[in-house]
């Protein structure tokens, strides 16, 4: 399997087309869905009340998306403007940031109760630029990331490790920043469903959840929500029709949207 | 940009700065989006948000309007002012303009809604 992150720099890769694709593909978008909703689900915010969480990596909104299906509000940062262009298109309720993780959440102390991160960590341990040192892009992100989140908050953060060494890299950096925690595996014994989870805590160290399909672990649950959830979301045909599904889901919550319009999921014309 | 994220954004990413906020903000145009009001949320913010910086922003683009220059110690009930501070926090957006850093005069420009906070090699 090829890995993006040794096509090109994230900011090369995901341009454009790759923006576009990689939001009108309803398998890429289904897999990212789900992984958002394990990712909310070990985030273990206080149940019921809105939270406003970092998306670290953020992209075209799809994972912000679920945040806004679980209630919370969200800020993204992400180093491809062609990304976040599709999210402001997609008409997302998160607000959006241009931002190189590697240099650092610009955020002051105590901002966030919680982060995510889905798909975007691996990215980290390349060396894209004559003057990127992996080890010190990590630190500092893990770092910055522990400074903004209020106290007790966690980091759940999914990635694709290249290998042991990489998961280990990864691991260190953030304890060596403050965090308690480790990597959670979800189908271990799957080839195509295995999914690494970095799950990080800010107020002292508290066992890791068992991952999905590991013996003991309390899947019965959880693989009901994960059918919910798939229900409630069609594949997505256009942009246009995302949004209107997506206002008319609003409107029948009484909430307040704007009304469609011949504007409506039309591709904005240059720069404002 | 809205100002909820303003009040939580900073520019110590730089080398040499120290605190490197608030972040000045030089607005070209402002939107006002109406969004749900969510008065649970808004009244979790208050504590978080430094007020003084939110009514500034909110005057320094010409939206102070009858923001009070301080929160109530009533405000979880106060569900006037909650209304108020959603507006501010989550309605008004900057969409471009530039953001300035405090201590080094740095500007990250903001376009189409999202401001620009990348730093060049020798920035950082
Ligand atoms: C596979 S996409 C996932 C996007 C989104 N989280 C989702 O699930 O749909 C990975 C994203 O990480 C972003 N990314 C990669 N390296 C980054 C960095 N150094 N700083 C910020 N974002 C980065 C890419 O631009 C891309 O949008």
């Amino acid at each position: 399997m090829s890995r993006p992150e040794h096509i090109a720099p994230p900011e090369i890769f995901y341009n454009e087309d790759e923006a576009k694709k990689y939001t009108q593909n309803s398998r890429i978008m289904e897999i990212q869905e789900q992984m958002s909703e394990r990712a909310i689900e070990l985030l273990l915010l206080p149940e019921g009340a809105p939270s406003l969480v970092l998306d670290i990596g953020c992209g075209s909104g799809i994972s912000g998306s679920i945040l806004e299906e679980n209630g919370h509000y969200w800020v993204g940062m992400d180093i491809s403007s062609a990304m976040l262009d599709v999210a402001v298109e997609r008409e997302v309720e998160g607000d959006l940031l241009l931002t190189d993780m590697g240099q650092g959440c610009p955020f002051r102390a105590g901002a966030f109760d919680g982060a995510i991160s889905i798909s975007a960590l691996q990215w980290l341990c390349n060396a894209d630029k004559s003057h990127h040192r992996p080890v010190q892009r990590l630190y500092k992100f893990f770092s910055t990331l522990f400074a903004c989140l209020s106290r007790s908050a966690r980091a759940v953060l999914q990635f694709y490790p290249e290998n042991g060494a990489q998961m280990e890299l990864v691991t260190s950096q953030a304890m060596k920043a403050g965090f308690f925690g480790g990597v959670v595996v979800d189908y271990p014994n799957s080839t195509k469903a295995k999914k690494f989870y970095l799950v990080l805590m800010t107020g002292g160290s508290v066992a890791l959840p068992k991952g999905l399909g590991t013996e003991g672990a309390s899947d019965g649950v959880d693989y009901a929500r994960r059918d919910r959830a798939k229900n409630l979301r069609k594949p997505l045909k256009s942009v246009r029709s995302w949004i209107q599904e997506k206002k008319e889901r609003r409107r029948r919550q009484m909430k307040k949207v704007r009304p469609d319009s011949k504007y409506t999921g039309r591709k904005r014309c240059g720069r404002f | 940009m809205k100002l909820l994220t303003h009040n939580m954004l900073t520019s110590k990413c730089i080398r040499g700065v120290s605190v490197g906020y608030p972040l000045i903000i030089n607005a070209t145009e402002v939107k006002v989006n109406q969004t749900l009001f969510n008065s649970e949320f808004v009244s979790k913010l208050i504590p978080k948000v430094d007020w003084p910086v939110l009514y500034n922003a909110a005057e320094s683009i010409g939206h102070s309007e009858d923001l009070p220059k301080e929160a109530p110690n009533d405000f979880e009930q106060n569900e006037e002012f909650l209304k108020k501070a959603h507006r501010a926090l989550v309605e008004i957006e900057v969409i471009s303009g530039n953001l300035v850093c405090p201590e080094s005069g740095r500007k990250f420009p903001i376009s189409n809604g999202i401001p620009n906070m990348l730093l060049n090699e020798d920035e950082f």
